[in-house]
């Protein structure tokens, strides 16, 4: 269905060229990286800083539901639910109990992952479109559930939070702290999740989407890793969900509508599914796209909105990243045919 | 780039506070976002998503903005209406009022669409003391100027309309056994919340059933089923318009008999009373505060001819039957108002002391009768309502103009 | 007892509401084994057309059949315009397509007709029946769902463009092979669901009334309605969007409070399906390794 293994592709034919691996320039790659994100809110607005810092938790969410969807093959459009689960969480700590913010966060993603559990174990029997359905149904319920339990969650009118900010030993300004704090997290939670996928449960977890059956013969228990993946992937999404009420403020049903769900599979598909950047490219997306579609016509943004998604699904199909991927791997291959016939006559 | 715009600005706004300190009173003073030239007025609107209906209003204001710049503008100085898209998502709303303040900067955020979503930046907006003016809710908690100086309301609240209900009920119906259906958010139970406070010690008895649906329901039969089945013989329908017709023409056609009340939201009598059926709407009573465009008796007065020669000419696909084109109309004209009032001081503190020293002000599309006022203590501008009956083709005033606030 | 009748039969009326989306689900489903989220503002869009068609001065049923057979053509090129380039793409490109369709449709149904709330003429009236518990209007949804379906039955059973269809879907190769032409055949697959979609909108929104958001609430239950009497039968589909509306009357009236009745509807749903994978009336499907 999704071919996972372009990313592994890209590794194995990587040039070795300038005297470094393909790891070696992949490290440099995301070393470069780092070092933009780091300098990046000195150079912009506040403004701009607090947009970066929701499109990298919206990163975060997607690589959750990526880990689930992308290499597990279990389809969720009710990922947004766990997002609300985080945010509430973080929110209800606060509010409630006056934990410091920075306490919250792991709870929302262990709670977010205990849920993640649970729902995991019907997702067991059900595959494909029946998937869809109950996740979806996930989606357009968590916003009436919430409503429902309203002395917990204070109803439709949601929880007002102070914005935490900035510690006395980082003096940076909320908006600057709240980015390196979503950065630090990121980070974080993308190495961890780059170091489960190549491990043995990674395999694992890939086997389990491309040939459920074989698996099973091979001794994985499907199972076991269908619901851990189900619940590694809430837990990330929970993160990002607390993160997202820390950086907003605020949370309320209408905060967590069934579009978010929407919105986390569009940026997960968009950014390039099965891939670990394509969580960024994802988050990226739909953070800004929307906004620009809206600049465009206040008549009717969401029609902009859709034309935008028609585009990038037949231009890069394979996403974003994929996409990226193939272009990298195409290069790299024409170069070390160069190479090779430069080389030839030599030798 | 960002940072010398920003820092000019700055300089600018310093500039601009020596020079009003050592300036005499009949001088110029901007605040940032107005100029000579220019007032530069925010706002968050859903344009996207499910709630894109209330769109219309954040459109009508635009349209009416628009026919003031092109006669002359205010006061010389044209408006630059920036209204965003938020999809009625609070945590889209913080990021867009912040691009209006901060980059944008605009003078003030005008009409930000939606309880949840003005919630989410009222702290924002009076930490960084940027008028939150006149905003689209019905929510009682506008009105709090020692805790939010820089948040005003606009229309009447919830609570006082149902409160106005509560008041008629108890004086001429006292058998009366109320069923609600009611939306289930902060809305719907501001209703029910103001019914029950109107009624006091007798809403536990009289109120004998409540009933909540979703705005993801496709129809509210059942709940109306339901209802019916309690034996109540008065209605409180607190719905939208869509679902206001379903629940009325259900409430009809499975032969409830009861007296129907229905919130101000709903009640066009183009967009609601008629796709339900205008015989099966005979009967209901609700209120009102402006005129409604489809009534005849209103079709003659100027102030209609005024109105639909601006839609025709300045929102041509814009609905004639849709109130939300006369809500937005009025409002606009209330912005338009306090910005002349506000003469050549244009600083956010001038706004919003212009906004608390409205002294009755009359619009035209307001009902008659109807006044615009506020304070340094009351910032609530419309209070008032008139009770009306639908009498199987527009709608009848009756009784006086009532205000409920403060009983 | 007066009370359980009447939630029954408005949950019926409710339901074929559903069930008549569903069929539309259930249709594009068996031309290209996939869910078309997009139906139900497809459905809104053709519906919308009908109701500028007799603005316009048309008579119904003209405006019907010229509506119906618009939104086959509409079907058909958007999935030779639209949905070809995205073919051989992963399933879940395909998916975003579908997204990207279902907003555009809303957006710009909003920005033509406005969101103002439009009343929608029944070509079968709006008369009160058996003791004022259901209406002609509503009588009218269950029997054209009804007629809708036998047509589908048929044409899937006993014709051979029906089989040709499904043999495209389900093993495209073999189909090829037999001298099916594939592409033509998910395009037709299109035009008729969207053609099934046009007729449940036109039936629904007199029920509904009519606004952009009309099919966006019924969506979710028409495909839990679809998935719960098996995808691949018409006439489950039909069966299950008739359970949803009435299970759904039954838990919110005497289960549990309002507010939390879609969320106990799809829970019951869910389990229903934890323990019958493949809906009621489903064939079950083999999977090959």
């Amino acid at each position: 269905m999704v071919d996972a293994g372009k990313i592994a592709n890209a590794d194995l034919t990587g040039s070795s060229a300038a005297g470094l691996s393909s790891d070696g320039w992949r490290r440099l790659g995301v070393l470069a990286v780092i070092a933009v994100a780091l300098v990046l809110p000195w150079l912009f607005s506040n403004y701009h800083v607090f947009q970066f810092t929701l499109a990298m938790i919206y990163a975060i969410a997607l690589l959750g539901l990526n880990l689930l969807t992308g290499y597990n093959g279990q389809i969720s459009l009710g990922h947004g639910a766990f997002f609300a689960i985080g945010g509430y969480t973080t929110a209800i700590l606060m509010h409630r109990w006056g934990v410091p913010y920075y306490l919250t966060i792991a709870p929302a993603g262990l709670l977010s992952f205990a849920i993640g559990v649970l729902f995991g174990l019907p997702a067991l029997r059900l595959e494909g479109l029946y998937l869809a359905l109950v996740t979806f149904s996930l989606a357009v319920a968590i916003p009436q559930i919430l409503k429902y339990f309203d002395s917990w969650t204070g109803g439709s009118q949601g929880i007002l939070l102070a914005k935490p900010a900035a510690p006395a030993w980082f003096p940076v300004g909320t908006d600057r702290w709240h980015y390196y704090l979503a950065l630090a997290i990121l980070l974080l939670v993308f190495w961890a999740g780059r170091n489960l996928l190549r491990s043995r449960t990674g395999r694992a977890l890939v086997a389990i989407r491309d040939h459920p059956i074989s698996a099973v013969a091979m001794g994985v228990n499907p199972a076991l890793y269908k619901t851990m993946a189900f619940g590694v992937s809430a837990l990330m999404t929970g993160i990002a969900g607390s993160l997202a009420a820390l950086a907003t403020a605020f949370v309320a049903p209408d905060s967590f509508s069934p579009f978010l769900s929407i919105s986390f599979i569009v940026g997960s598909v968009v950014g390039g599914i099965a891939t670990i950047s394509g969580a960024v490219f994802g988050g990226i997306f739909i953070q800004f796209v929307p906004n620009v579609a809206s600049d465009i016509s206040d008549a009717a943004p969401w029609a902009i909105y859709g034309l935008f998604l028609l585009a990038f699904m037949y231009l890069m199909p394979q996403g974003i990243a994929g996409t990226l991927g193939e272009l990298c791997r195409r290069l790299a291959a024409a170069r070390a045919a160069t190479m090779a016939s430069r080389r030839g006559p030599l030798e | 780039m960002t940072f010398t715009r920003r820092s000019l600005t700055i300089a600018a706004s310093a500039a601009a506070l020596v020079f009003a300190c050592t300036a005499a009173q009949a001088e110029k003073k901007y605040g940032p976002g107005a100029s000579d030239t220019e007032i530069k007025i925010g706002n968050t609107n859903p344009y996207s998503g499910p709630a894109s209906a209330y769109g219309t209003i954040g459109k009508a204001i635009a349209a009416y903005f628009a026919m003031i710049n092109d006669e002359g503008g205010i006061n010389g100085r044209k408006i630059n209406f920036i209204s965003l898209d938020d999809g009625y998502s609070p945590p889209k709303t913080v990021e867009q009022t912040r691009r209006l303040v901060e980059e944008d900067k605009v003078l003030l955020d005008f009409q930000p669409l939606g309880t949840p979503c003005n919630t989410a930046i009222q702290p924002y907006m009076n930490e960084q003391k940027v008028p939150q003016l006149f905003v689209a809710t019905g929510a009682t908690k506008w009105n709090n100027p020692k805790q939010f100086p820089w948040t005003m309301g606009w229309q009447p609240n919830y609570q006082t309309e149902s409160r106005i209900y509560a008041a008629y009920i108890l004086k001429n119906i006292p058998d009366a056994k109320i069923a609600i259906l009611y939306q289930n958010d902060d809305y719907g139970k501001d209703y029910v919340k103001g019914m029950m406070d109107g009624l006091g010690d007798k809403a536990a008895k009289m109120v004998v059933a409540q009933k909540s649906y979703e705005t993801t329901d496709p129809t509210v039969d059942s709940q109306i089923v339901a209802l019916k089945g309690s034996g109540a013989n008065v209605f409180f329908n607190v719905t939208t318009p869509k679902f206001a017709s379903q629940a009325i023409r259900k409430a009809y056609d499975i032969g409830w008999k009861q007296t129907q009340f229905l919130n101000n939201v709903s009640n066009s009598v183009s967009a609601v009373l008629q796709p339900a059926g205008l015989e099966k709407s005979a009967g209901i009573i609700s209120s009102g505060y402006y005129k409604d465009p489809a009534d005849p008796k209103w079709q003659q007065t100027q102030a209609y001819k005024d109105w639909l020669a601006w839609m025709k000419k300045y929102l041509p696909n814009g609905n004639l039957g849709d109130a939300f084109n006369v809500y937005g109309y009025t409002v606009a004209q209330t912005m338009v108002h306090v910005l002349k009032q506000a003469g050549d001081d244009l600083t956010r503190e001038n706004i919003m002391k212009q906004a608390a020293s409205l002294k009755s002000l009359e619009l035209p599309m307001l009902l008659p009768g109807i006044k615009i006022s506020t304070g340094p203590d009351d910032f609530a501008p419309l209070k008032q309502m008139q009770l009306m009956k639908f009498d199987g083709k527009a709608w009848q005033l009756f009784g006086e103009v009532l205000s409920a606030e403060g009983s | 007892m007066e009370q359980l009748v009447q939630q029954i039969l408005s949950g019926l009326a409710t339901g074929a509401v559903y069930a008549s989306l569903a069929l539309a689900l259930v249709m594009i489903y068996q031309a290209t084994e996939s869910v078309n989220f997009a139906q139900g503002e497809m459905a809104m869009f053709s519906t919308y057309i009908a109701w500028s068609l007799v603005q316009a001065g048309l008579p119904f049923w003209l405006a019907f059949l010229l509506t119906v057979a618009v939104s086959f053509l509409g079907g058909v090129l958007i999935e030779r315009i639209l949905i070809r380039p995205v073919e051989a793409a992963p399933v879940l490109s395909q998916v975003i397509v579908f997204i990207g369709l279902l907003v555009i449709f809303n957006s710009t149904a909003g920005w033509i007709f406005t969101y103002t709330v439009q009343e929608f003429p029944s070509p079968f009236g709006d008369v009160p029946l058996l003791g004022d518990m259901i209406t002609s209007s509503e009588l009218g949804v269950i029997g054209v769902t009804l007629v809708v379906l036998t047509l589908l039955y048929v044409f899937f059973r006993f014709t051979p463009l029906g089989f040709a269809m499904r043999a495209a879907a389900q093993n495209p190769g073999s189909a090829r092979l037999v001298g099916i032409r594939v592409g033509w055949m998910l395009a037709l697959g299109w035009g008729l669901a969207a053609a099934v979609g046009a007729v449940a909108g036109i039936m629904v929104a007199p029920v509904l009334f009519l606004d952009p958001n009309m099919m966006s609430g019924v969506l979710l239950y028409a495909f839990a309605g679809a998935l719960l009497g098996g995808i691949s039968s018409p006439g489950g589909a039909v069966v299950g969007g008739l359970i949803v509306g009435v299970l759904e009357n039954l838990v919110g009236t005497y289960l549990i409070p309002t507010e939390l009745k879609l969320t106990v509807a799809l829970a019951v749903i869910i389990i229903i399906l934890v323990v019958r994978p493949s809906g009621l009336f489903g064939t079950v499907m083999v999977k090959r390794v």
